[in-house]
């Protein structure tokens, strides 16, 4: 059996308390310390054979400090009895650079809070395989890719990775929180070769927080294989205006862009195209987008916020109706509304604004009616490059995947570019997929968009 | 520098790292090494006029690496307890299956460069000094136009103390200085918003951040930026000709070539690049390097992450590929030179060949002539970053500052084009390549199997006869 390599001997809460207390007897007016430790395995076998393994522990701890109305924040990897000294009267010493900011503050004592019972986010089996039967795993995904068609000829391997983490966060207003997580995932990327020798590769994984709910390796490795020979033979594309049909992972990366624009901190800097649109329809009538924390098990799933907020359901957009920005104590202060419960923080740094899990409102039909339904136009699977304006919602990327001619998947296309407005986009679904599946903390259904400009030859 | 750092300040001697060497090979192996890191950062930004907050961390560790054959086992610790190193030693020894080794050759100190400062390096600069750089930069911005409407600042420098042994006899420490300035901006007139950035900085001294790249500097190039998008048109999508500006628009040799040369892709025959070594892969205008020797840049290292010095590395002279970027291991299994390209991220990452700072030396053209020879196309001065697939060689760019070319004339400024290729086809479509090569301001940073490390690129004005050029205007 592994075991994990985190020693038990320190008790975090009582460390993130006496963190707290340490900097309010320095001069603190409010403060807030968390501790992550988390322990991590992964494996990578290429071509059968074991190419890399590696297994590790790692624990570390993070300061925010107000003096007053002046913050500064640190971290540090040294957790002996100096080293967390010298964290505190650092971030002490820190806020005396920086200005006097009226927002500052960690959350009033009502805000805070956090969801009982089991939200089903840590399952110890993850860690309980053997390092033999965690490497057969991940040779198993590679197997079974390579085994589909002889054209599989190469491969950047199979992977199986496990983790287990730990958080604990505490403030100067008696808040105390702790949750632990785990995961595990499976991949495979094999590489197929074409009678000219042109190589293309893709790749397939499962998630999961659960050795339970995790896909077979089989099916991984089988599922990996079709994405990528699927790509084999690609042709380049006239520039012209098609529908574009986006599959999941396209979809759920258009939406993700959909929550960076709707993060309060973009909002109060008028820095997205989101920015003064609260209550207007901004979108379809046929557009609804939501973020909730606190799907049982859910991958953007946790019992607080980064600042000790519960979570929660907030709809994002309501029938093409935007009606929440999502926000921290800051970015609500910003804008005078109130938290969303939205606050994001590593170790280190400033509590910024992250998602919980995140999607859109799932429509009728399947993918394949999506497809039949459309004459000419692009199946997009993929994205390369970044090329997001936020500000704007201008919206170019690099792009490949699949022409469709009579509704059937013709042939494979790639080195072309798809662009278009966000705002436009998607005001613009002609079709939601009935497919929401949850791979991640976001999740979009296949979605047909029209009127954007596709560039090639 | 303050020689034997890990020794002084966690009681380490030679005996205990041979010691934990000869436990990493306790199961055998061909090779082990031991990465010890002590990074220190500081961080700040001034945003609404405002220090909103300020931030310094302290991050140790050491990983421990074991080969055997193609096989890497890898462990680390963040406690630097004997015990603890030993534990993670024997969990990475678990890669191998055979007698134990002896390894250790004694471990040798070996000469290396000074290509950066390791006193007066800016992370030794007071607080309030650094403060007063971010301050100075929001009023520059907000002077630049009163368009300007929103100003962010950044400043950030780290001090990084590394150790390398390995059961070769390496031995090498380093002191790593970096530091950079970052400035970005929105502009705003009546409905229409607009953003702008720069940035850069290096291993350097803290007075470059006052003499050569002041605040001002970054902050007028910034502002500058954002104030010329607010009448930038909508870019032609299409095939064109495309001249890309000197400097930073390198990313685009970085992405597009620099990857499919790593040695480790080439090994594993997993890069567009496989199998071209001594072939023309460029037109014979192009001659490029991986030079990690250059004083003070981004990029630079006086040892790898491996403990080898770095090269100037010549990987395709006058359009033919002449060579990999290496590390140990590709260096061992392909029979390559080790070119000194062994990086990683901290010490909890593996490491493997990246590069360091990537160009492509001066040829005879004037830049002026080379816009001059274009009917129809478009000039990228700017870039907001790309990505490539290694396997098929394709890449993509933003060109966050872009203009139009008609009748050899730059005319309108376009704005959100995307530039797309194919990495083994683009360089040998360069017709043209300018004398005015430049290297980029220090501010890249490259992201490989989610490790990333400070790099540099760089290039003169090139011209490239035929490239996809994505955007939302009608040809025109």
């Amino acid at each position: 059996m592994a075991t994990t390599v985190t020693p038990v001997e320190v008790d975090l809460r009582e460390m993130a308390t006496d963190v707290v207390k340490r900097a309010m007897e320095l001069g603190a007016s409010a403060a807030e310390a968390v501790v992550g430790e988390g322990s991590e395995f992964s494996t990578v076998v290429r071509l059968g054979q074991v190419e890399t393994l590696k297994e590790s522990g790692s624990r570390a701890l993070g300061v925010r400090v107000f003096v007053g109305q002046h913050a500064a924040n640190t971290s540090t990897s040294d957790l002996s009895p100096e080293g967390v000294e010298q964290l505190v009267r650092a971030a002490i010493e820190l806020a005396k650079i920086t200005s006097e900011d009226p927002m500052g503050g960690i959350p009033a004592v009502e805000q805070l809070g956090q969801i009982e019972g089991d939200l089903g986010l840590y399952f110890d089996d993850v860690y309980s395989l053997s390092n033999e039967e965690r490497i057969d795993q991940a040779r198993r995904a590679e197997k079974a890719a390579l085994a589909v068609d002889p054209r599989l000829t190469n491969s950047d391997g199979g992977t199986f990775d496990a983790s287990i983490g730990r958080k604990v966060l505490a403030n100067s207003h008696g808040f105390i929180g702790e949750y632990r997580s785990s995961y595990c995932s499976i991949s495979a990327v094999p590489i197929a070769s074409d009678e000219a020798g042109n190589m293309q590769r893709d790749y397939w994984y499962s998630t999961a927080r659960t050795l339970a709910k995790l896909e077979s390796p089989e099916e991984v490795g089988r599922i990996a294989a079709e994405r990528t020979l699927r790509r084999l033979g690609a042709r380049k594309l006239k520039t012209q205006k098609v529908p574009i049909v986006f599959d999941r992972q396209t979809a759920g990366a258009l939406l993700g862009h959909i929550f960076e624009a709707a993060n309060g901190d973009a909002i109060y800097r008028h820095a997205s195209f989101l920015a003064g649109k609260l209550g207007q329809k901004a979108f379809g009538s046929n557009l609804t987008v939501i973020d909730d924390g606190t799907i049982p098990g859910g991958f953007g799933t946790r019992p607080f916020d980064g600042e000790g907020v519960p979570t929660r359901r907030t709809t994002v957009i309501e029938n093409g109706e935007l009606k929440n920005y999502l926000l921290n104590t800051y970015t609500a202060k910003k804008l005078n509304l109130a938290t969303t419960g939205n606050a994001a923080r590593g170790l280190a740094g400033t509590p910024g604004i992250g998602n919980g899990n995140f999607y859109l409102q799932p429509g009728e039909k399947s993918q394949e009616e999506i497809i039949k339904g459309v004459k000419q136009g692009l199946f997009l699977t993929e994205f390369l490059g970044f090329g997001v304006n936020l500000v704007t919602g201008d919206f170019s990327r690099g792009a490949s995947g699949m022409w469709i001619e009579n509704g059937e998947l013709a042939y494979p296309v790639e080195e072309i570019t798809v662009a278009g407005n966000l705002g436009d986009m998607f005001s613009n679904l002609a079709e939601i997929g009935s497919d929401l599946i949850w791979r991640g903390s976001v999740a979009c259904p296949t979605l047909r968009i029209e009127g954007m400009t596709i560039a090639g030859e | 520098m303050d020689k034997h750092f890990f020794f002084q300040k966690y009681g380490l001697s030679e005996r205990d790292l041979e010691n934990y060497l000869g436990a990493a090979l306790a199961a055998g192996g061909d090779y082990a090494d031991l990465y010890f890191e002590y990074l220190t950062s500081t961080s700040l930004s001034v945003d609404e006029s405002m220090v909103k907050s300020a931030s310094q961390g302290i991050s140790a560790g050491c990983g421990v690496r074991v080969v055997t054959g193609e096989r890497t086992g890898y462990a680390y610790t963040d406690d630097l307890a004997p015990e603890k190193i030993l534990h993670a030693a024997r969990t990475a020894a678990l890669i191998a299956s055979g007698p134990a080794k002896t390894p250790v050759v004694s471990l040798k100190d070996k000469a290396r460069p000074g290509l950066y400062p390791v006193t007066g390096a800016a992370s030794d600069a007071e607080l309030a000094k650094k403060v007063e750089l971010v301050f100075r930069a929001d009023k520059a911005a907000r002077a630049y136009d009163s368009r300007i409407k929103e100003v962010r600042a950044s400043y950030a420098d780290e001090l990084r103390r590394i150790l390398v042994i390995g059961s070769d006899g390496t031995f090498a420490e380093d002191v790593q200085p970096l530091s950079r300035m970052s400035v970005f901006v929105i502009a705003r007139d009546g409905e229409l918003s607009s953003k702008g950035s720069s940035g850069g900085g290096g291993r350097n001294k803290f007075e470059i951040f006052l003499t050569e790249k002041t605040p001002e500097h970054f902050a007028n190039e910034a502002a500058r930026q954002a104030i010329l998008q607010l009448t930038a048109i909508p870019c032609p999508a299409g095939e064109m000709e495309v001249v890309l500006g000197p400097g930073w628009p390198g990313v685009l040799l970085h992405e597009a070539i620099g990857h499919g040369l790593e040695a480790d892709f080439n090994r594993k025959k997993t890069s567009a690049f496989s199998g071209l070594l001594g072939k023309r892969v460029a037109s014979d205008k192009c001659t490029v390097v991986d030079n990690g020797t250059l004083n003070e840049r981004r990029g630079s290292l006086n040892v790898d992450d491996e403990g080898n010095t770095t090269n100037n590395t010549m990987l395709i002279e006058k359009g033919i590929l002449k060579g990999y970027m290496a590390d140990k291991l590709s260096a061992r299994l392909m029979g390559l030179p080790n070119t000194g390209n062994g990086r990683r991220e901290s010490y909890e990452h593996i490491p493997m060949p990246r590069m360091t700072n990537t160009y492509m030396l001066s040829g005879d053209d004037l830049p002026e002539d080379i816009i001059k020879s274009v009917k129809r196309g478009l000039y990228a001065v700017n870039f907001a970053g790309g990505q490539v697939d290694i396997t098929n060689g394709k890449f993509v760019f933003a060109a966050s500052e872009a203009y139009l070319i008609e009748d050899g004339k730059i005319t309108a400024p376009v704005k959100d084009a995307t530039l797309i290729g194919n990495g083994p086809d683009v360089l040998t479509r360069v017709s043209m390549v300018g004398n005015d090569l430049q290297l980029d301001e220090g501010i890249g940073t490259c992201g490989k199997d989610g490790q990333s490390v400070p790099v540099g690129v760089g290039i003169p004005t090139l011209k490239i006869d035929r490239m996809t050029v994505g955007g939302t205007g009608s040809a025109r």
